[in-house]
């Protein structure tokens, strides 16, 4: 692995406080994830590239702005992985990245509708936007 | 009895509602919730990125406030409950975090001492059910009520610890309190889809339609949350029943609901 990569992996798990290697690759977590269907790498997929160091594609990846933060796969794992807590690191490397906003006040106007709750907003702005 | 009380930005706004008669009906039950000032919004999500801290601080300053005024915070969206809870449990187990955070504050240090309930555990731990039996004056007899959990308020649950994250029974236990049917769905600690409704809105619409259509189909007439952001998603993707606070059914209950017409 070259040292760029080495350092961003460890980045990862710094953040995320998540020990990949505690992983026993069961699947339950993507199993009751309610993205599932909407997401190219699943949440077990999340844990198993970040330790193997096969993190580029998921920097790419739209299954960072799919996931709902919903906790179900931290909450389900019988390893007490915390997988949400890798998605959460991956997709703020990847915001955090000039340039790389996910959604700016501009977008806002065209997705408003007079019930949207202001909670939407702010946490849509938490999750794309840095 | 006082409780500081962090209402948050949705509730001043959009879920008005939500706050009036959680203030009203605390009343009628003997406590009074104190609104900390110049609070600042929580943002909605806790990010769970321990290097994220400047978008966690509004948090820690609700909390110290309550501290300083030597009461327990009460909250009663779901949203923020959340991000309050886990930012506090982040500074009770986490000492580089705390650390970073005491930095920013300009007077004493916060440890975590702040106690917080959300509403539902104010009624169940501080109030009581029986109280609320007690104060019931319109028992709601005969209606079939459907409690829409979501994620926020059970998970984690090594943080929430507000019931079973997968058999809870606190709102099913306020329901029957004001004499209601509480209808029990397989849904009803599923998410509704969340903030990706603007990314993705059909994504939200199939969460949404999958945790009604569970009530429905369990026999609900109603649902109620306490989120605001359920709330909206339900209705949104066209949820054939209607979608209520929690706090506009005690209301109801407890005979201060404005111009109610039932
Ligand atoms: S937190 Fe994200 S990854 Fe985990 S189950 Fe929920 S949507 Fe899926
Ligand atoms: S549920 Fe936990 S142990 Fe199982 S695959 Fe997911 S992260 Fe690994
Ligand atoms: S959850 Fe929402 S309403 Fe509650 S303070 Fe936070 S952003 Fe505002
Ligand atoms: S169900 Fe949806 S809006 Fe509700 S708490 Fe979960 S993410 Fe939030």
């Amino acid at each position: 692995m070259s040292n760029s990569k080495k350092y961003l992996q460890e980045e990862l798990i710094r953040i995320s406080g998540v020990n990949p290697k505690k992983c026993m690759r069961c699947g339950k977590c993507t199993a009751t994830c309610p993205a599932y269907d909407e997401m190219e790498y699943h949440p077990h997929q999340f844990v198993y590239m970040i330790e193997s160091g096969d993190i580029e594609p998921l920097l790419e990846s739209e299954s960072l702005y799919k996931c709902l933060t919903c906790f179900a796969c931290v909450e389900r794992c019988p390893r007490s992985v915390e997988p949400a807590k890798l998605v959460e690191a991956v997709r703020l490397a990847a915001i955090r990245k000039q340039g790389n906003n996910r959604l700016t006040a501009n977008d806002i106007p065209a997705l408003l509708d007079e019930d949207m709750p202001q909670q939407a907003i702010v946490s849509a702005f938490r999750k794309y936007t840095k | 009895m006082k409780f500081s009380y962090f209402p948050g930005c949705t509730l001043k706004n959009k879920a008005k509602d939500l706050d009036n008669y959680a203030r009203k009906c605390a009343e009628v039950l003997g406590v009074t919730l104190e609104e900390i000032e110049n609070w600042q919004c929580c943002g909605g999500v806790f990010t769970t990125a321990k290097d994220e801290v400047a978008t966690k601080l509004s948090s820690v300053r609700i909390l110290k406030d309550a501290l300083k005024k030597e009461q327990a915070l009460v909250t009663v969206c779901s949203a923020c409950h959340n991000v309050v809870k886990q930012t506090n449990y982040a500074i009770q187990n986490d000492k580089e975090f705390a650390g970073k955070v005491n930095r920013y504050m300009a007077e004493d240090e916060y440890n975590g001492e702040t106690q917080i309930y959300h509403y539902l555990e104010l009624i169940r731990d501080v109030i009581g059910y029986d109280k609320v039996k007690e104060c019931t004056v319109n028992p709601l007899t005969g209606k079939k009520i459907a409690a829409y959990y979501g994620c926020l308020l059970l998970r984690p649950n090594s943080v929430m610890r507000m019931d079973d994250p997968e058999n809870p029974s606190i709102i099913e236990d306020l329901i029957r309190a004001i004499g209601a049917e509480a209808v029990v769905y397989p849904y009803r600690n599923e998410c509704c889809g969340g903030y990706v409704r603007l990314e993705d809105a059909k994504l939200s619409d199939k969460k949404s339609n999958a945790v009604s259509e569970s009530a429905k189909k369990a026999g609900a007439d109603v649902i109620v949350t306490a989120c605001p952001l359920c709330k909206y998603n339900l209705e949104k993707s066209g949820c054939e029943i209607p979608v209520v606070y929690i706090t506009e059914l005690l209301a109801e209950a407890l005979g201060v609901k404005e111009d109610t017409n039932e």
